[in-house]
């Protein structure tokens, strides 16, 4: 039977993510774990992540679950959420510069604080809910209208180099990557299973892309 | 851009919703799930749980009620009351919550609220500020922080509180003016412009709403980036769908 893997390094809640995952997966097995070889037998990996880059690194590379995640993206359909989806660039500015995974090529930087007399501060972290633009086509997006509201978290952003790695992007004193993907690999910034409908829908999507 | 959030507050009562004013009259309101349902179908963009017998220390059951809604409902759900230590946090976001509201514990114990926040991120960390004027007519407005449901004041600048707090690891702030909640005669505008400008988190206006209008004001003239309401909502006066239509037509962003 078909199973899909949340790598679980104790990085933050799982719990929603997990049930939103068995919700939209039907005949599918939804496995939560750290163990390499349980991960490994999963048809399908999901790098969930909230928290600090520096010890989300740490953990992985103790579990031994880095070299895993790198070799999985080369074949098995994965993947990122959140901090999920920014440890797969290859730098993160976060506490104080973090080498990462380097699945995509770029880095991930922080939304700049606003200025103390601006006009209309945009708030650090970004959070709540923003419409995400989709940059290009994907089956990820299927029966997801464009401009759609998704729920996002988050302080830092990526910037990935090569623009056609850029998925969806959303405007939050800029236009910055909401989404990212290439071959087997699908990454978003903001969380689908606290996105409502269109969130289970793209957790659907991914549940049945075959890349 | 990022759209101004409307969340209804639930009070939980030993497994039901309740309605009441500040412990009095309580009334029953119906099943946690069934009303959570309700209103993320009418559009509420996240849902916070209050737990209000925290100290009566019926905790299992605030779990069962976590779970059961968060097996049921894809939008962020915060619950609060009586989040004392890092066990609490854990227990109710493997619950299934995605942020806990710290209360009296931040005040107690701010190290508390950086342990928390280092530990699970500081985006599931909000930290409560229940505030009263205390300046005099004519003096500059000034707010002090109490605590225990707004029982006991704590000596506390509110808006050098929530400098502090931000700085300590909070995520996000959820300010209720003590001297309106209850009186639905709309938030504290003031009291959340001065919070608001002082910090970077987002804040979340609470305390007195009575008409769709105060919900404007809180996030126009108080400059809150969410608004939180209870009695407009559990009475049945207005749905989430028609507050957002009446913020859509101000000219707010709304998610439709």
């Amino acid at each position: 039977m078909a199973a899909i893997g949340v790598i679980d390094y104790g990085m933050g809640n799982l719990h929603s993510l997990g049930k939103a995952l068995e919700r939209v997966s039907g005949a599918g097995r939804v496995v939560i774990s750290y163990d390499p070889e349980e991960l490994l037998k999963c048809d399908r990996l999901v790098l969930p992540g909230v928290g600090g880059v520096r010890e989300c690194m740490k953990e992985l590379q103790r579990l031994e679950l880095n070299q895993l995640v790198v070799e999985a993206a080369r074949s098995k359909p994965m993947l990122g959420i959140c901090l999920g989806m920014q440890v797969m660039l290859e730098w993160s500015d976060e506490n104080g510069g973090v080498p990462a995974l380097g699945l995509f090529p770029g880095r991930v930087q922080r939304f700049p604080d606003p200025p103390e007399d601006a006009a209309t501060r945009l708030k650090v972290p970004h959070m709540g809910w923003n419409r995400v633009r989709q940059e290009r086509a994907h089956p990820i997006w299927t029966g997801v209208p464009d401009e759609a509201w998704f729920y996002f978290v988050h302080s830092y952003h990526a910037a990935p180099t090569q623009p056609e790695h850029v998925l969806g992007s959303a405007e939050y004193g800029y236009r910055f990557a909401a989404a990212i993907a290439r071959d087997n690999i699908v990454a978003f910034q903001f969380h689908p299973e606290k996105s409502q409908n269109l969130g289970m829908m793209l957790l659907a999507n991914f549940t049945h892309w075959s890349p | 851009m990022l759209a101004k959030r409307i969340i209804p507050c639930l009070d939980i009562d030993r497994g039901r919703v309740v309605k009441g004013v500040k412990f009095q009259d309580v009334q029953d309101a119906g099943d946690p799930v069934e009303v959570a349902r309700k209103y993320d179908m009418q559009g509420a963009d996240e849902l916070v749980f209050l737990d209000i017998t925290a100290s009566v220390d019926d905790r299992p059951t605030l779990f069962q009620t976590v779970e059961a809604v968060a097996r049921e409902i894809y939008i962020p759900l915060t619950v609060g009351g009586g989040v004392r230590n890092c066990a609490d946090v854990r227990a109710l976001l493997s619950a299934g919550a995605d942020k806990v509201s710290i209360n009296t514990s931040a005040v107690d114990n701010p190290d508390f609220v950086s342990e928390a926040g280092e530990r699970y991120g500081v985006q599931c960390i909000v930290v409560a500020i229940d505030a009263k004027r205390v300046s005099k007519k004519k003096e500059a407005p000034r707010w002090e922080v109490f605590t225990h449901g707004g029982r006991r004041p704590t000596g506390l600048d509110a808006i050098e509180w929530a400098r502090t707090i931000v700085q300590k690891g909070a995520g996000e702030l959820l300010v209720t003016s003590i001297d309106r909640d209850g009186t639905k005669g709309g938030y504290d505008n003031e009291l959340l412009q001065a919070i608001s400008a002082a910090v970077s988190v987002p804040v979340i206006a609470s305390g007195g709403v009575g008409t769709l209008e105060h919900l404007y004001e809180g996030l126009t003239d108080g400059g809150a980036d969410a608004v939180l309401a209870a009695s407009i909502f559990h009475q049945g006066t207005y749905t989430v769908g028609q507050a957002k239509q009446y913020l859509a037509d101000h000219g707010v962003l709304v998610r439709s």
